[in-house]
């Protein structure tokens, strides 16, 4: 097995210090290219197509029609700089090619070669460059440094959105044969399955009935957790991982407590056991809408009226943004909650009609901070009320544990930096540009650590957590808890 | 050192293509690439999550892992950290690499 050579910890100061230029820095860093029987499975070609040159014009002509605000993306750039320093990636390994602008450039530069006059006429005037094979690598690669977390966006004066040049340039690859083996995979396997995992409904029942006997264990309450329940008022849907990996399962327990102390009749989904939508992040609106309409059939054939997503933060946003256009609306839901909920959501308003009590002393002796997840921060809102989407968790928080202190005001909400596992690139092949990544994040987590003694890291997205756990001991951040909101919420609750 | 892993199909991380062509002995040269050797604890693990493999086509998640460790071999040993110390990259995933069981994908 090959493995990817891992850097020695960075060192973590408090201060965030925009690196030396290094060309080249990550230039051999490339995710693992899918194999043609996973691409043949998802509808795309296995390997190269022979005339991938026309296609890849022709498929960018078609995505620039599609999606008008990649057009005006390709066109408004002055190259005034401010996203330069913006995105974790460059930061974290100050590879040229990792700043917004740079990454754009490798798209909008074969754009210009091809649909601008100028490009057409007198290329070299205006940066216009033809598509060749060393530029299809380079597309290949810098396209999966993008985590497509749009904190670049927030600076950008032009509001440009570096997620949709990224999402092209993905979606135009796999057309032509070269998707990326982690997200294909995981797209084939929640056609065939219905989940990232693969987990299959005999698995998902031993799961749910062996929580269900520890939650009872631990409680003394005759906890059921009910799976495809006809007779369920409430769908829940939640990351896979959730079923799976720690510290996930522990927000999942914490999520089933609120809905028996409140009394909810709720099921589980074994068709929609997924609350991602990988497409989101490979670009291919097709995949994204199946995936999207198996939590709506499901939804349907239960008879539920409310839809709620647990902890899975770029599944919110597909939810809160795209879900509605992409499965025909939603008139089947109780007209009182005629969109799909989150679970934040879902707590906050129990605790405030006092269906549910929290005691925020049986989470003495932590200190917590909390990391906002990029799509939740800066592509939803919670609450129906402004900037909701940090409101409420934070609310639910401090209702929950006695002590929250927050990162600095650069590294949080709207300008929160990503995990650096986000947006499909939460693969081991990938874990160098990931543990780098993880760079601004780590220092300004340290920097609470050192001030006020930070114990416990919460997030309310299964990327999020799995990353952070996985590099955080990188940055000499291993004794920071990574913890879902929900476990928290789960050990204050009355029962 | 005589090995086994070249005569084997596997996929980019090195989890093998087909569960057919898993045998002790491969497990063996895995872990030892690893610089691990395969002791009696390592092995409950690996046949656990075999078995498991067998009766759900997938591997178990990590709670039910250790709480079957736990059950079957001594509480002692039915907690995440005893299993980090046998399987440092994780045993979800080193563990199911020497099992010859697929990689989980997803989120995890």
């Amino acid at each position: 097995m090959k493995e990817s050579s891992v850097p020695a910890a960075q060192v973590v100061g408090r201060y965030r210090v925009i690196p030396i230029i290094q060309e080249q820095a990550m230039a051999n860093i490339s995710t693992a290219k899918a194999t043609p029987a996973i691409q043949h499975e998802v509808g795309l070609p296995g390997a190269l197509v022979a005339d991938w040159h026309d296609k890849a014009i022709s498929r960018l002509g078609t995505l620039l029609k599609e999606r008008r605000g990649l057009q005006v993306f390709m066109d408004s750039c002055t190259k005034c700089g401010a996203c330069t320093d913006k995105c974790h990636y460059f930061l974290g390994t100050g590879d040229p090619l990792n700043m917004p602008v740079a990454r754009q450039d490798l798209l909008r530069s074969v754009y210009r070669r091809h649909f601008t006059f100028a490009g057409k006429w007198f290329p070299k005037l205006v940066g216009a460059r033809e598509l060749d094979k060393p530029m299809l690598e380079d597309w290949y690669r810098y396209f999966h440094q993008c985590s497509e977390c749009r904190r670049c966006t927030v600076f950008c004066p032009k509001g440009i959105d570096t997620s949709e040049v990224t999402m092209a340039g993905r979606d135009i690859l796999a057309s032509i044969g070269i998707g990326q083996q982690y997200s294909q995979e995981i797209i084939a396997k929640v056609n065939r399955v219905g989940n990232n995992l693969g987990m299959k409904k005999p698995a998902l029942i031993d799961v749910l009935d062996n929580l269900a006997e520890d939650i009872s264990d631990d409680t003394g309450l005759a906890i059921r957790i009910p799976l495809d329940d006809a007779s369920a008022d409430m769908l829940i849907v939640t990351p896979s991982a959730d079923f799976f990996a720690e510290p996930h399962v522990d927000g999942l327990i914490g999520m089933i407590k609120v809905l028996h102390v409140a009394g909810i009749r709720y099921t589980f989904s074994s068709q929609a056991s997924e609350a991602a939508n990988f497409a989101l992040f490979t670009g291919q609106r097709d995949q994204m809408q199946g995936i999207a309409q198996r939590i709506s059939t499901a939804a349907q054939a239960l008879g539920v009226s409310r839809i709620v997503m647990g902890e899975c933060g770029h599944a919110w946003r597909v939810a809160y943004s795209f879900m509605d256009t992409l499965v025909g609306g939603f008139d089947y839901l109780d007209p009182e909650h005629p969109r799909p909920e989150h679970i934040c959501e879902l707590t906050y308003e129990l605790l405030k009609a006092g269906r549910i009590q929290l005691d925020p002393t049986r989470n003495d002796g932590k200190v917590v901070t909390f990391h906002d997840s990029c799509n939740v921060a800066r592509g939803s809102g919670m609450g129906g009320i402004r900037r909701g989407q940090f409101i409420v968790p934070r609310a639910l928080l401090k209702a929950s544990v006695p002590e929250i202190i927050e990162m600095s005001s650069d590294a949080t909400m709207q300008k929160t930096f990503c995990c650096g596992g986000g947006g499909g690139l939460l693969t081991d092949d990938l874990m160098e540009l990931r543990i780098k990544g993880a760079l601004p994040r780590a220092q300004a987590l340290q920097a609470v650590v050192d001030s006020h003694g930070v114990t416990h890291l919460v997030a309310i997205c299964a990327i999020c957590k799995t990353q952070l756990s996985q590099v955080l001991p990188h940055h000499n951040l291993g004794d920071v808890q990574v913890t879902s909101l929900h476990e928290l919420v789960g050990n204050a609750i009355i029962l | 050192m005589t090995t086994l892993l070249g005569t084997v199909e596997t996929d980019h991380e090195g989890y093998l293509m087909s569960r057919s062509s898993w045998s002790r002995e491969l497990a063996i040269d895995m872990a030892a690439t690893d610089d691990i050797t395969l002791s009696d604890a390592h092995w409950e693990v690996i046949e656990f999550l075999q078995e498991y493999y067998d009766n759900y086509e997938i591997a178990p998640a990590i709670r039910i892992l250790t709480k079957q460790i736990g059950k079957r071999f001594g509480q002692e040993k039915g907690n995440s950290k005893y299993l980090y110390e046998l399987f440092p990259k994780g045993p979800a995933k080193q563990a199911c690499r020497y099992a010859g069981l697929p990689k989980p994908t997803g989120c995890v």
